[in-house]
C-alpha cells in the first residue's frame, strides 16, 4: 500500500471518527512510514455488519422476553455483548444455572442477592432488570 | 504524581506500541516496527472450533504478551511483571509505581474503556495501555492506538483490569526497571526473524502458522454449502475485522512487519532484507485485495462478481506466497 492509497473513508459509525488509526504505508521513495487513516470502507462494512447482527439478535430476544419465553437475563446478556460462559463467570454460577435463570418462572423466584449479582454484571439496577419487558 | 516528561506516541498496534513507548521513556530508542519484529509478532492462526462471539477465531499475530516478553528478554532489559488476585492490591501497586514516576503498562478489556469509540468496544481482554500518572482522582492514560492521551476513572480502570472471560487480565501490569547501557539490536533482529520463521513454518498442525491460511482457504470454500448466507457473511466479516479493524497497521500486521524488515536492512546493512520488505508489501496488498473482495461479496450476498471459490483461491495464493517468503527468509545467511 502506498501513502496515497491509504483509504480515508470516515463515516463516524458509533464514534469511530474519534480515532484516526495509524497504518503503515510506503512513501514515494519506497520507505515505510506511519499514516493516519479515517477508516476503510471494507473494514467499516465488516464492523457495521457485526453490530447489525448483534442488534438483530437483541430485537429477537427482546420480543421473546415480552412474550414470556425468556427472562430479562437473556436480553441484558446480549445487550452487554456477553455470551453464556462470560456471564456465568461474572455472576459466579455454572452455565446451566444461568441458562435456568433465563426461564421466566425460575427468574421470578430468584432471591434478591442473585438478582443483584446479575444487575451488577449488566451495570443496571435490580428494578430495571426485573421490570424489563413488562 | 506523574511521569512529567512521558511522551505519548501513537502506534498501529497496542502491544508493540506500548513496548516502544515504555522503552523510549526508559531511554532506549526503539520504533514500533522494530519492537514488533524483534518480538516476533507476525503470525497466522485459524481455530474453527474456538468461537469468539459466535464466529471462528482468526489471528494475524502471536499470543498476547509475547512481544513485550521477547523484546525485553533479547535486549537484556530488566522488567517487572505482576498479576493480582485482589483489586485493592493491584490498584495500590499501580499507584506506588506511578508515585516513583514510572509509566506502567497494563492489560485491559476494551469493553470497559470509555475513551474508545463504541464501535470497537467488544469483550476483547488483551488490550495494552500505559498509565503515566494520576491527576484529580483520574488516571492519565497513554493508549498507543489513540492519537492523544486520555484519562480514565479508577472504577472504569478496575473493571478493565479485572474483566472476566478468556483470557482474564487479572490486573496484569508491567514496567521497565532498567535498560542496559549498550544494546545489540543486530543480535535481537536476527533472533526475532529466526523465531518468526520457526513459528510460522514449523507447526505440524493445521491451525497455526502458514498451514492455517490453507485451512482457512478450505473453510471459506465450504461456507456457502455449510452455512446460512447470514452466518457466511458474519464469518467473512470477522476475518476482515481481525485483519484490518483491530490495530494491525493494515493487512493483518503484514505492512508492520515489512516496515520492520526495512528498518532491519538499515541497521544490519543488508540489502537483501529490503527486497524481502518489498515482497511482503506485495503480499500485504494481496491481503487487502482479499478483504476488499470479501466485503463486496458480503454487501451483495447474491453477487456473482466475486464468489466464495474466488476468495478461497485468493487465500490459497496468499498462503503459497507467504510459505515461499518465510522459507527464503529462513535461509538468509547472517
Amino acid at each position: 500500500m502506498k501513502v496515497n492509497e491509504v483509504p480515508q473513508d470516515g463515516n463516524n459509525f458509533k464514534g469511530s471518527d474519534k480515532v484516526k488509526k495509524l497504518v503503515y504505508a510506503v512513501d514515494k521513495d519506497g520507505k515505510y512510514t506511519g499514516v493516519n487513516t479515517k477508516g476503510w470502507e471494507a473494514e467499516s462494512f465488516a464492523t457495521q455488519q457485526a453490530w447489525a447482527a448483534v442488534e438483530e439478535d437483541l430485537k429477537e430476544t427482546e420480543q421473546q422476553v415480552k412474550e414470556g419465553v425468556l427472562s430479562p437475563i437473556a436480553y441484558f446478556m446480549q445487550k452487554c455483548l456477553m455470551d453464556l460462559p462470560l456471564l456465568a463467570k461474572h455472576v459466579g454460577k455454572w452455565q446451566w444455572q444461568v441458562k435456568r435463570h433465563m426461564k421466566p418462572l425460575v427468574f421470578n423466584g430468584l432471591p434478591a442477592k442473585t438478582l443483584q449479582k446479575y444487575a451488577d454484571a449488566f451495570e443496571v439496577s435490580v428494578e430495571e432488570l426485573k421490570s424489563f419487558g413488562k | 504524581m506523574n511521569s512529567t516528561n512521558y511522551q505519548h506516541c501513537q502506534h498501529a498496534h497496542c502491544e508493540s506500541g506500548v513496548t516502544s513507548n515504555l522503552l523510549k521513556y526508559a531511554g532506549m530508542d526503539i520504533s514500533e516496527p522494530l519492537a514488533f519484529g524483534i518480538g516476533a509478532g507476525i503470525f497466522f492462526g485459524h481455530l474453527p472450533f474456538v468461537k469468539v462471539s459466535g464466529t471462528p477465531g482468526t489471528t494475524f499475530r502471536t499470543w498476547p504478551g509475547t512481544i513485550f516478553k521477547q523484546v525485553t528478554k533479547t535486549l537484556g532489559v530488566k522488567v517487572h511483571t505482576q498479576s493480582f488476585k485482589s483489586v485493592d492490591k493491584a490498584m495500590q501497586a499501580l499507584d506506588d509505581v506511578l508515585a516513583t514516576g514510572k509509566p506502567v503498562g497494563m492489560l485491559s478489556s476494551v469493553y470497559y474503556l470509555p475513551y474508545l469509540p463504541d464501535a470497537f468496544r467488544f469483550h476483547f481482554n488483551s488490550h495494552n495501555l500505559i498509565a503515566y500518572g494520576k491527576q484529580n482522582g483520574e488516571y492519565l492514560i497513554s493508549d498507543p492506538v489513540m492519537e492523544e492521551v486520555s484519562t480514565i476513572k479508577p472504577e472504569d480502570l478496575i473493571k478493565a483490569r479485572f474483566a472476566k472471560g478468556f483470557p482474564e487480565p487479572k490486573g496484569f501490569m508491567y514496567y521497565v526497571n532498567e535498560v542496559p547501557p549498550t544494546v545489540d539490536f543486530e543480535y535481537a533482529i536476527k533472533k526475532g526473524i529466526k523465531k518468526t520463521c520457526f513459528m510460522i513454518l514449523s507447526p505440524p498442525i493445521p491451525w497455526f502458522g502458514n498451514n492455517a491460511i490453507f485451512l482457512l482457504a478450505k473453510k471459506v470454500k465450504d461456507y456457502p454449502k455449510k452455512l446460512t448466507p447470514r452466518k457466511a457473511a458474519l464469518y467473512l466479516g470477522n476475518i476482515i475485522r481481525m485483519q484490518e479493524e483491530i490495530g494491525t497497521g493494515g493487512a493483518g500486521f503484514r505492512f508492520l512487519y515489512a516496515a520492520f524488515l526495512q528498518e532491519a536492512a538499515d541497521i544490519l546493512q543488508k540489502q537483501e532484507l529490503r527486497e524481502f520488505a518489498e515482497e511482503l508489501t506485495q503480499i500485504g496488498d494481496n491481503w487487502r485485495n482479499f478483504a476488499y473482495s470479501a466485503a463486496r461479496l458480503m454487501k451483495d450476498r447474491k453477487s456473482d462478481l466475486v464468489s466464495f471459490d474466488e476468495l478461497s483461491d485468493m487465500l490459497y495464493n496468499i498462503g503459497t506466497e507467504e510459505k515461499q517468503f518465510f522459507e527464503r527468509l529462513k535461509q538468509v545467511k547472517w
